[in-house]
């Protein structure tokens, strides 16, 4: 069996459907994994040991379990609680709650990075607690984790077709199901698997520019 | 709850090829991220672009998306593997290239008077590698090759999808034949938080066994970045 | 051949046990018209001198007039852009192939380094080995000793800098004052016959710089080396060479004995840098 560029043509539309899907699922999980890890790090500055330690377990435990035994924990557990969601809902949740819990540890490391004398400059200042967030700590951590949050980005894109699991046509499932039609699967997963090192390689490129655009040092 | 864990039997094997896999990937892993991390340090422009080239090819890559090239596109032309083989492939060579690039960096980021000591004694540069940047390199390495072995692990369960009866599997097979949806998956989950941590455990002692080799006199850990091999 | 002048005495007074003891004269030194370049900046310019076998001298200078890399590059840990190195009657950087002198390979390199040793301003021990592993490493590996004649010759060298007890203590253990004894212990189980001493207790608290000064200043005594030091210490200076350079941008200003250099300077640019350091 060679290479038949004929075929090749003939799966583009498919798998372009596909893409649509796993870029829906990657913006929105990530939105999602941005807000949600903030609010895991500022619940964990809470002066409740209680509630500090109770968030570090939960977002242990969910960053160290895989992401395909959590898809199946939320397509088909919800329901039984009275929440029916698609599948393409339930895999935004999922990777959206996987990686909060690693933007969470970017955020918090991000914060601790600051120097200590920035925080005893807004003291001296008679800043305002809400000041020194805003105006002096949050933008300096920010700037230095945006190339780590980017790299996550990209980590994102390339979990997305985990989602194949629980039936989201994303672009691989894409391909999986146009070969499965025709029983010729070199071409279209070949493609795939081109489709993600070429973003990846170029997103990589972005992020070291961001790097070098940001860095502190 | 009971019925679930009364197919304990299928939660050991399922556990059982969730540990094969992570030890026989980690091993695949280990041995690529060293040749490639060790290329990406040569002297010759052609053997670092071997490790460029390594690196960013299945580092760019999906671990599923590789998997099924490897299970369902290869065997087509003629290349046909075992499906544990082939599962192992895709998760060590994945796992690999952040490994050389952590290797490479570790390597890079031993004192250059360190190499200077070594040619002073007249090494060759082989000895130097082998006796003095590498155990050196090493001790950079492990913590973050302790968090690329978790996200290993994590990745196995992706051949739950190509037909293995992993731990994934087993809670779906579970699930299915018991109807209890909680249940099953919360076992799988904790299983695979309980792998974790003894992971975890071990890594550290392996740690503290190096550090304590090294004696305080490390330089300052660089911040090696695991980012983006999140997932699985 | 270049014409190196024969030693002008030889060096005597090197006891029966003294661990650096070998037949013959140590090699000495040349520069020709050495340039070395980084980048837009040129550190040596056609620079040239020579070092007598068994003689010591002492670089003095400004800070980037070029010093350190006079040691580095006879370390080979920097090439040069232009010129000849010689130590002894061969060429470090070139070797002769077929009639023609072309750059030398790794091979050349190795066997060049075998006379040369070097203490390092920041000790640079390596620290996955305990204190007698640095000292055996170099002897077992490269010298081909056997481990147990290199633990001898280890325990002697520590006998000699006085750390005998530390033999199996980590470097990290140590103050900066022993591991930089260990270091030059280090140097000698090599049996280097030119020694190179590149601000050797610059990195140290002062109040440990006068015992590894000493150390050295005996080492140099009992030793037929051909020593080169970097130094910004006057009396540690005076105490170890028998000739003094003052480097100024990559050249020589002025030279002498030690009592010369340091008593009656002859040039303004020498009695500016003593008076300079003097004041520190």
């Amino acid at each position: 069996m060679t290479w038949d560029w004929q075929y090749t043509g003939d799966v583009l539309p498919d798998l372009l459907h596909g893409l649509r899907y796993t870029l829906i699922a990657t913006t929105l999980g990530y939105a999602l994994a941005l807000v949600l890890g903030l609010v895991w790090t500022l619940l964990r500055r809470t002066p409740y040991a209680a509630v500090n330690h109770t968030v570090r377990w939960i977002t242990e435990f969910v960053r160290s379990t895989p992401l395909i035994p959590q898809l199946y924990f939320v397509f088909f557990v919800l329901p039984a609680f009275g929440l029916t969601i698609g599948s393409l809902t339930a895999g935004v949740l999922t990777l959206g709650v996987h990686y909060s819990t690693y933007t969470a540890e970017v955020y918090r490391a991000g914060i601790a990075d600051v120097p200590k004398g920035q925080w005893e400059a807004c003291t001296a200042l008679n800043l305002p607690r809400s000041r020194a967030w805003l105006d002096v700590i949050l933008p300096q951590a920010v700037r230095r984790v945006i190339p780590t949050l980017g790299n996550y980005l990209i980590a994102m894109f390339k979990d997305s077709p985990l989602l194949l699991a629980v039936n989201v046509v994303e672009v691989l499932n894409a391909a999986y199901q146009v070969g499965s039609r025709s029983l010729r699967f070199l071409e279209p997963i070949t493609m795939v698997g081109l489709l993600f090192v070429v973003v990846s390689v170029i997103s990589s490129i972005l992020v070291r520019r961001l790097e070098r655009r940001y860095a502190t040092h | 709850m009971s019925e679930v864990l009364d197919s304990y039997p299928q939660w050991v094997d399922g556990a059982w090829v969730t540990i094969r896999l992570t030890l026989l990937g980690g091993a695949l892993a280990l041995v690529l991220a060293l040749a490639f991390g060790l290329a990406g340090t040569s002297r010759h422009a052609a053997v670092r672009a071997l490790n460029r080239v390594y690196v960013e090819f299945f580092r760019g890559n999906a671990t599923l998306v590789l998997l099924y090239w490897f299970f369902y596109a290869l065997p087509l032309i003629g290349l046909r593997f075992a499906t544990l083989f082939a599962a192992v492939l895709a998760l060590g060579l994945n796992i690999g290239a952040y490994g050389a690039e952590v290797v490479r960096g570790s390597i890079n980021a031993v004192p250059k008077a360190q190499h200077e000591a070594a040619i002073a004694l007249n090494f060759t540069p082989f000895q130097r590698m082998r006796r003095v940047l590498l155990p050196q390199a090493f001790a950079l390495m492990l913590p973050p090759f302790g968090n690329l072995l978790i996200e290993l692990m994590k990745g196995t369960a992706i051949v739950s999808l190509v037909g293995l009866v992993d731990l994934t599997r087993v809670s779906k097979n579970v699930q299915g034949s018991t109807g209890e949806t909680v249940a099953a998956f919360t076992v799988a989950l904790v299983l695979y938080f309980v792998i974790a941590q003894v992971l975890q455990l071990l890594v550290r002692y392996a740690e503290r066994r190096v550090d304590r080799m090294l004696g305080r006199g490390l330089p300052a850990r660089p911040a090696l970045d695991t980012a983006g091999v999140a997932g699985g | 051949m270049p014409p190196i002048e024969q030693p002008v005495e030889p060096l005597v007074n090197a006891s029966k046990d003294a661990p650096v003891r070998r037949d013959g004269a140590p090699p000495g030194i040349r520069f020709e018209k050495v340039v070395k370049r980084f980048g837009e900046h040129t550190v040596l310019r056609e620079l040239d001198f020579d070092v007598a076998p068994g003689e010591r001298v002492t670089l003095i200078g400004p800070s980037g007039s070029g010093k350190t890399t006079i040691l580095r590059l006879l370390m080979t840990l920097e090439s040069p852009d232009g010129g000849l190195i010689w130590i002894g009657d061969r060429t470090l950087w070139h070797m002769e192939r077929k009639g023609e002198r072309v750059p030398a390979n790794q091979k050349h390199l190795h066997e060049m380094r075998k006379q040369v040793g070097m203490v390092f301003q920041q000790f640079n021990l390596f620290p996955n080995m305990n204190v007698l592993r640095n000292l055996t490493e170099g002897p077992v590996r490269v010298l081909g000793l056997s481990r147990d004649e290199a633990e001898d010759r280890a325990r002697d060298l520590l006998d000699l800098v006085g750390l005998a007890d530390k033999i199996t203590a980590h470097p990290s253990r140590l103050s900066g004052g022993q591991q930089q004894r260990v270091a030059i212990a280090r140097a000698l189980a090599m049996r280097p016959q030119v020694l190179l001493l590149d601000e050797v207790t610059s990195a140290l608290d002062p109040e440990l710089v006068v015992g590894v000064q000493d150390l050295l200043r005996d080492i140099a005594r009992q030793n037929d080396l051909t020593i080169l030091c970097v130094t910004h210490e006057m009396r540690f200076a005076r105490d170890i060479s028998d000739r003094v350079l003052m480097f100024d941008a990559g050249r020589i200003v002025e030279e002498g004995p030690p009592e010369q250099i340091f008593g009656e300077p002859s040039e303004q640019r020498t009695r500016d840098f003593l008076q300079a350091v003097l004041a520190t």
